[in-house]
Parts: structure tokens; C-alpha cells; sequence
């Protein structure tokens, strides 16, 4: 049983070592320029390898998803747990709990055949025309497969989550302090924004940063419609342009990797990764479990 | 509600008319009507009726579920917040129902105050911070006021001189007791006229509990106060009036030494006797 | 408490001035409290928009591609079409199950450990922090491991990397819901039993692990249908071939990966499959999760949201 329990701690180390040994041959063939190079060329002879460009995607798309899906899912949080009756609160927290359910590669197949087209159509093209020619972050024809467009869809699967944790962060509040607020005269808004909000700061901003370790890593969905740009060209210089991140290379190109220096290239793209990752979980579940378990009261 | 300015709708007649409160034409400060109250299909509350003067100290006592709880915070609309009970009656403040669809609630918070069971005071504010929360809530900005009102309240619930060199620190680094005081402190900065107390010293060591008694004495001079207990020594010791409940019922009210020592019902005597609860 | 002098008495001004900035305001205020209430509303409504598209697009485009032939025979000419995805069936099935083979047993047994024999020990903090870490590693960097401890060395892709790669992702769902639903037991069950007599052992395995058994079974389905859906360890794991099971040292097929294979091909006929197997997916996935729902209702509410946390 022991065993058990070690074999999970085991994993961690299992992983770490498996990306480290993977990228060995890389490093001793870019150094530590391989985390700032742009360059990205597989053709054997002619090899180069840098990271910079998909850690930038893996940054902005995240990023975007971020922006978009956070006030969401406080929205949702919230009215969950402060505005609706349990009848009406079960049952949407039932369905967010399903969105969560689906797999990714589902999302990426309905982000590439149906709702890339509605980004385009309702949003891309029109900020595009309004403002293209005039603010440079809108100055590309859209085209729909770019960071834009991922950052959306990874802000879809990232709702779940952090409006689940929020949920149960803004419901381990003791109802005492609703109670106090509402006893001075403050609405349901002011109750929220100014009393359980500030109560709950670090609980929320773990389940942000968990949802933000989860678009981090993300692969399927973002490798479809994030237009798979190589080198340089991955660095998007407008929102609308096609972008890669750290997974979506490595999910592309793994299998047809064919030299030693290409594999391992992309087995350190996976150790970038995995350091982006740990940081921002282990950082996450310290605000998280610092919140969840000790819920500060009076003091008797 | 169609849009118009703050002015014009506090200009509003339907408006106005839920200020009215100068005039006493009732000649208590609360008047409960014919309240009743069901949680779901369960009846907490069965036909309650009674009047408080002002400035007086009312205790409302029972054995646990006997709705005391619910009673109280129905008398501020505190139960519309908090729970999902459904209410039907009236409570009058004043000569106003406050019951009424043209009442604003945040004004009846205003005056009629809260003090909880458990302190609540907001972990991440101050002592400062604590007891002007209402004001700066409700709108209040002058810095100058809010200093004076602050002050005035902290004195008010006799915690002044405890925490007037440390008015930066949190409110969560004073005791138990103190914490109370500082939570009375911040009721009574919105200037209430009544003040609604459940078990407030239920949580606290007998100390912190008779000094909290001897603040209600005080109190009473200024404002009128209904307390919930379980203690029945507390409501003998404190109250000028007291009402007993039994399942939802009010099933006798009058001056608390007539209930402590010449109950007119059974129930009562046997409750005050300590036969059961 | 005497020798305070009790100068306290409301200030009529002090009442004014608050009665009239609550006048002032209250118009205001009412109207942003319902302006916030109806953005919250906006905000549910903008996460169920998605949801509804998804299943509704899966079940148009799917339904059309499912027959008996699709779900059990191999895929036809990449060109023209025909066949259907019964390996990619078949591989799920049997990597989904070797993986639970290899992840059940040790979260239940570490779980166990966590909740019964461990305490508080500086070590059951560690494995249970790390534990939680690692439900939110991404399962890319976890299909490295099955490549290169696994597909390295025996020379070929194999159902075994893929299976390894799949109980790192089932494990530390699995102990976490298990530890969680074990500490639900109330102690008053295990020390009856242990007035008894009954050795400590047999008091965890035939009592509280009975007394908890939908909740440990939640934690198995909630990683089965977790990892049924993974696509990227399978990439560099079972690779994904046309064939059905050829033994332990070939490629496998999974759904998922035949899903992206054909998403990314030019013909309008994989993308119908696409969306067919899409639908075998989805049903097999959502069952598993509504079933789970009948199984223990309101529990999983929690445990789902805290372990859903991978990319």
C-alpha cells in the first residue's frame, strides 16, 4: 500500500526524468540558445531549433483564454451560488459539469467544422473591417484557423473548471458574512463585489490559475485550429494571425520526426511544458487548499 | 421600472411615501401583524402578534425551532437574503409596513440594525474599515464623517478605549468578545432605531457576555432592542418584555417580570421552570 | 465598565446625512444590482450556447455515418471512402481497460493508504500534493513517458506505452476521489468493528471500502471517461493504425486519434467519419458520466470539478 502511494509520487519523478533524458541530445546540440531561438528546421543538414515561438503561443493563446473565460466563469460561479434557487442551480451546474465531460478532440472538431466559422462571420471579419486598417492587432484578413480563434475555444474548456472551483470557493464562504453585509444594506452585487470576493481572493485566483495550467497544456483543440505556423512565422504579430504552442508542435510533428535533434527537440518543447505547468499547478493548489481548508472565522 | 435619474426617482411619490416616519400614529416602534412564515410547506411561523415600545429591551425566548430565529429576521427582511422562507403579515416600524412593495429594504436595514450569533466582522477589513463598511456601502464619503461616526460607534459599544490606538489592524485580531463589540460598533454606525441582537453572546465566555448585558442596558437609552436568547437568566436579567414561543407560536408575551414570575399559561410556567427545552 | 462614561447618543445629523445618500443612491444601486444579475444570466447562457452546438452538430453529423458496418469494420479506401472505425473501437476498448487494469488497483491501494493507514505524516502530504499536481500535467508531456520509457525500448509503438501513459492520467484521479469518499466514513463504523476485534485490515477492506463503494467506483468511472477521451499520449504511444488488434508490439487505434486523422483529411467522407466516430465517443463518454450521476448524485458534483483539471 505504501508502495502504492509512492508509485504515485513515482510518476512525478517518472515524468520529469522521461523529458529530461528525451531532451539531452537537444541541448547538446542547440545549448541553452535553444530556448530563445525562433528558428525551427527539421530538414537533416540544415537542422535548427528554438522554442521561443510556440512558448509566445502557448502564452497568448492562453492569454486570451484567460480574458475571455474568467469573467465568465465568475458569472457563472456566481450565480450558482448567490443569485438562483438550488432548483435552477443543480440542474446548470449538472450541464457546465458535462461541458466538462466532453473530450477536447470533440471541441476541436466542432471548433474546425462549425464555430471557427461563427468567429469569423461574428467577430474576426467585422472587427476586421472596422478597425484593420487602423489598429495593427486587427490588421489581417481573417481567416479563422489563428491564435484568435484558439484562444476562444480554450476559454470554452477552461469555463468548466474554474466556475466549478469558484462555485465551491464562494460556497465555503460562511453564510455569516452574507448575512452581515446584508444587515448593512448591501444588494446582492455589492454583497458579492465587495464583501465575498475580497473574502475569497485567493481561492478565486487558485481556480483561475488552475484553469490557466489547463489551456497551458491543452493539445488537440488548439493543434486544430490554431493554423500551425513553424519557426518565426509562429510568433503571431496580429490577433488574427495563425500561431502554434508548445503541444500543438509536438502533437503535429512528433510522428514524422525522423532525426534524433527533431524528436528531441520536441521532447524539450514537452520539458518547457512541463516546467510551465508544475509552476503553475504547484502554485495553484498552495492558494487552493490554503483557501478550501482554512476557512478563517471568528476567533474564540 | 422605466430609466430615470437617481433624483428623479428618489422625487417619486411611491418613493416618499416609503419614508414616512416622523409621525408615531401607532404608539410602538414595532408592530408584528398576523406574520407567518413556511419553509417550503413547513410553517415556522403560525399568526404572530405583538407590539414593542421604544426604548425598551424585548427578549424573545424558546426552546431550539421554536422560530425565534426566523421571527427576528423576518422583522428586517434579513429572511428575503439569506433563506428561502415565504413570508405573510405585516411588520409595522413605525407607522410604516415594511412589508409594503414601495419599502426599500436597504432603508429598513438602515434602521433597524443586526448583531448575529457568531461575530462576523469582515476578515479582510480593519477595526476602522469594520464599522465604516455600512457607511462607506451605503454611499457615504465624506472622510471627516465617517472618522466622527466611527469613533462615536466604537464608544457607543464601549470598545473605544480597547482599540482606539489600533484601529489598522484586523478586525480578526481582537477576542471573541471584542469582536461582538466591534460587530454591535458597525450596526450601530448606520444610526439605527432598533436593534436586532440573535443570541449575540451565545458564542462568548461569561465575561464577554455581561459586558455585552451591560452595553444593552445602555443601549436601551437611545434605541429600542429585541434579543433573541436561549438563556433564560439573560432575558430576566436584561429585558423589560418578553415573549414566549413554542413551535412557531407566540404563546405568551408581557412585561418579563409578570413572565418570569406570574406566567398566565402552563406552557410558559413549565418552560420558565425548566420542565422541559 | 461603569467608570466608562457612556457618551453615546445618535447625532439626528449623522442619521440625515446617511438616510439621504441611501435615498440618493437607492435608484442607482438597484439598477446595477440588476444589471450584474443579468450579466451573470448572459454569462450561463454563453457557456451553454457551446455545449448545445456540440451535441447538437455530433448527433446531425453523426448519425448519418453510424451503421452496422461502420461500427465493426475496418476503414475502407482513404480515397473513396466505405469500412468503418471498429478497430479504433476496439483499440479504445482494450487500451482504456488495460489501463484501468494497471491504474485502478494502485489508486485504490494508495488512496486506501492516504485515508486509513497514513494520517497526517509529512509523506501523506507529499504524495497527496503531488497527487493533486499531477491531475493537472498535461497529458502530452505524459505521452513522453510512455515514448521513451516504453516505445524506445521495445522498438515499436504498443498498446503497453499507450496503456502506461493512460494510468498516469487515471491514478491520481482515482486516489483522490477514493481518499476523499474513504474520509466520508464515519469513524464510529470502523471503531465498532475494531471493539470487535476484527484485525485493521479486514476492518478497510470488508467495512469502510464496502460502506464507501460508490464513491471509489465514482472515482474509477470519472478517470475511465477521462481517459477514453485522450488523444495526445496516444500519439506518441499506439500511433493509431487501420488495423485491428495485431498483439502487444504493433500500433493500436483509439477513437480519438482516428477522429483527428480524419479531421485532417481533404475528403468530405472522412469528415462524415469524423463526426460518426465523434458520436461513438461522446455516447460512450456521457454515459459513463450520467451513469455516474444515478450512481451518487450530489458527491460527484464536487469530485468532478476538482479532478477535471488536465489539459
Amino acid at each position: 500500500m505504501i508502495g502504492a502511494a509512492g508509485y504515485t509520487l513515482f510518476m512525478l519523478v517518472l515524468v520529469a526524468a522521461s523529458v529530461i533524458e528525451g531532451s539531452m541530445p537537444i541541448f547538446s546540440f542547440e545549448g541553452i540558445g535553444f530556448f530563445f531561438g525562433t528558428d525551427w528546421n527539421p530538414v537533416e543538414g540544415r537542422e535548427a531549433y528554438g522554442a521561443l515561438p510556440y512558448v509566445v503561443g502557448t502564452l497568448v493563446s492562453s492569454a486570451i483564454a484567460m480574458a475571455i473565460g474568467v469573467p465568465i466563469s465568475l458569472g457563472i460561479a456566481v450565480f450558482i451560488s448567490e443569485i438562483s434557487p438550488p432548483r435552477f442551480g443543480t440542474p446548470i451546474g449538472f450541464i457546465i459539469e458535462i461541458l466538462a465531460a466532453i473530450p477536447s478532440i470533440i471541441y476541436g472538431l466542432w471548433a474546425l467544422f462549425v464555430f471557427r466559422f461563427w468567429i469569423v462571420d461574428f467577430i474576426e471579419r467585422p472587427l476586421y473591417e472596422a478597425f484593420g486598417g487602423t489598429i495593427p492587432l486587427f490588421a489581417r484578413t481573417p481567416f479563422g484557423l489563428d491564435i484568435f480563434t484558439a484562444g476562444i475555444v480554450l476559454a470554452i474548456m477552461i469555463i468548466p473548471i474554474i466556475s466549478s472551483i469558484s462555485r465551491e470557493i464562494l460556497k465555503a464562504i460562511p453564510n455569516s458574512q452574507r448575512e452581515a453585509a446584508y444587515s448593512l444594506g448591501a444588494t446582492r452585487w455589492e454583497t458579492v463585489w465587495k464583501v465575498l470576493f475580497p473574502y475569497a481572493k485567493a481561492g478565486l485566483l487558485g481556480a483561475a490559475i488552475l484553469g490557466l495550467g489547463r489551456a497551458v497544456g491543452e493539445t488537440m483543440l488548439v493543434t486544430m485550429v490554431i493554423g500551425n505556423a513553424v519557426g518565426a512565422n509562429a510568433i503571431p504579430d496580429t490577433l488574427f494571425s495563425p500561431s502554434q504552442t508548445l503541444s500543438s508542435i509536438i502533437a503535429n510533428e512528433f510522428n514524422e520526426a525522423v532525426t534524433v535533434f527533431h524528436s528531441s527537440a520536441l521532447i524539450a518543447l514537452g520539458a518547457v511544458l512541463f516546467i510551465l505547468t508544475m509552476g503553475i499547478n504547484v502554485g495553484a493548489r498552495l492558494l487552493v487548499s490554503r483557501m478550501v481548508k482554512v476557512t478563517p472565522g471568528a476567533k474564540e | 421600472m422605466s430609466w430615470m435619474s437617481s433624483e428623479e426617482y428618489a422625487n417619486t411619490t411611491s418613493y416618499k411615501l416609503s419614508l414616512l416616519s416622523d409621525t408615531k400614529r401607532r404608539g410602538y416602534k414595532v408592530s408584528v401583524k398576523n406574520l407567518n412564515s413556511w419553509f417550503g410547506s413547513k410553517q415556522a411561523l403560525k399568526d404572530i402578534n405583538f407590539d414593542v415600545k421604544e426604548n425598551t429591551v424585548t427578549a424573545l425566548i424558546g426552546p431550539s425551532g421554536c422560530g425565534k430565529t426566523t421571527l427576528i429576521r423576518c422583522l428586517n427582511r434579513m429572511n428575503e437574503m439569506t433563506s428561502s422562507a415565504t413570508v405573510k403579515g405585516s411588520v409595522y416600524l413605525d407607522d410604516i409596513d415594511i412589508y409594503a412593495s414601495n419599502v426599500d429594504p436597504v432603508i429598513i436595514k438602515r434602521r433597524m440594525g443586526m448583531v448575529f450569533q457568531k461575530p462576523n466582522p469582515f476578515p479582510t477589513m480593519s477595526i476602522y474599515d469594520n464599522v465604516a463598511a455600512g457607511l462607506k456601502l451605503n454611499g457615504i464619503r465624506n472622510k471627516a464623517l465617517i472618522r466622527e461616526i466611527v469613533e462615536e460607534s466604537l464608544k457607543g459599544a464601549v470598545l473605544w478605549d480597547e482599540v482606539k490606538d489600533e484601529l489598522g489592524k484586523p478586525g480578526l485580531s481582537l477576542s471573541g468578545g471584542q469582536q461582538q463589540r466591534l460587530c454591535i460598533a458597525r450596526a450601530l454606525a448606520m444610526q439605527p432605531e432598533v436593534l436586532l441582537m440573535d443570541e449575540p453572546t451565545s458564542a462568548l465566555d461569561p465575561i464577554a457576555s455581561a459586558k455585552i448585558e451591560e452595553l444593552m442596558n445602555e443601549l436601551r437609552k437611545e434605541l429600542t432592542v429585541i434579543i433573541v436568547t436561549h438563556n433564560m437568566q439573560q432575558a430576566a436579567r436584561v429585558s423589560d418584555y418578553t415573549a414566549f414561543m413554542y413551535l412557531g407560536e407566540l404563546v405568551e408575551y408581557g412585561p418579563t417580570k409578570q413572565i418570569f414570575e406570574n406566567p398566565q399559561k402552563e406552557l410558559t410556567e413549565r418552560y420558565i421552570s425548566g420542565k422541559f427545552g | 465598565m461603569n467608570n466608562i462614561e457612556n457618551n453615546y447618543h445618535h447625532n439626528i445629523d449623522h442619521r440625515k446625512v446617511i438616510q439621504d445618500a441611501i435615498v440618493r443612491q437607492s435608484y442607482k444601486r438597484k439598477i446595477v444590482n440588476r444589471v450584474f444579475t443579468g450579466v451573470t444570466i448572459v454569462c450561463v447562457m454563453l457557456a451553454m450556447i457551446p455545449l448545445g452546438s456540440i451535441l447538437f452538430e455530433v448527433v446531425k453529423n453523426g448519425i448519418s455515418a453510424i451503421s452496422i458496418e461502420f461500427l465493426t469494420q475496418p476503414q475502407g479506401s482513404i480515397i473513396r471512402g466505405g469500412g468503418g472505425v471498429g478497430p479504433a473501437i476496439q483499440g479504445t476498448l482494450l487500451t482504456v481497460g488495460y489501463a484501468s487494469l494497471i491504474g485502478v488497483p494502485i489508486g485504490i491501494l494508495a488512496g486506501v493508504y492516504l485515508s486509513e493507514y497514513a494520517g497526517n505524516s509529512k509523506f501523506a502530504y507529499t504524495v497527496r500534493f503531488f497527487n493533486s499536481v499531477m491531475t493537472g500535467m498535461p497529458s502530452i508531456v505524459i505521452g513522453i513517458v510512455g515514448y521513451i520509457i516504453l516505445v524506445i525500448t521495445i522498438g515499436s509503438f504498443n498498446i503497453t506505452a499507450g496503456a502506461v501513459a493512460l494510468s498516469i492520467i487515471m491514478i491520481p484521479i482515482v486516489v483522490a476521489v477514493t481518499e476523499e469518499t474513504l474520509k466520508l466514513v464515519p469513524n464510529s463504523i470502523r471503531e465498532a468493528a475494531h471493539s470487535l476485534g476484527i484485525p485493521k485490515w479486514k476492518v478497510t477492506l470488508f467495512i469502510t471500502l464496502r460502506s464507501a463503494k460508490n464513491g471509489v467506483l465514482t472515482g474509477i468511472v470519472l478517470a475511465v471517461s477521462r481517459v477514453a477521451g485522450e488523444t495526445a499520449p496516444l500519439i506518441m504511444t499506439i500511433l493509431g493504425t487501420s488495423l485491428f488488434f495485431q498483439g502487444f508490439v504493433s500500433p493500436v487505434d483509439a477513437l480519438p486519434l482516428r477522429i483527428w486523422r480524419f479531421a485532417s483529411q481533404p475528403y468530405e467522407h472522412a469528415h462524415s467519419f469524423g463526426w460518426g466516430a465523434a458520436l461513438v465517443l461522446i455516447i460512450m463518454v456521457l454515459s459513463l458520466s450520467i451513469l455516474l450521476r444515478f450512481l451518487v448524485l450530489e458527491k460527484s458534483f464536487r469530485l468532478g470539478s476538482l479532478v477535471k483539471t488536465r489539459g
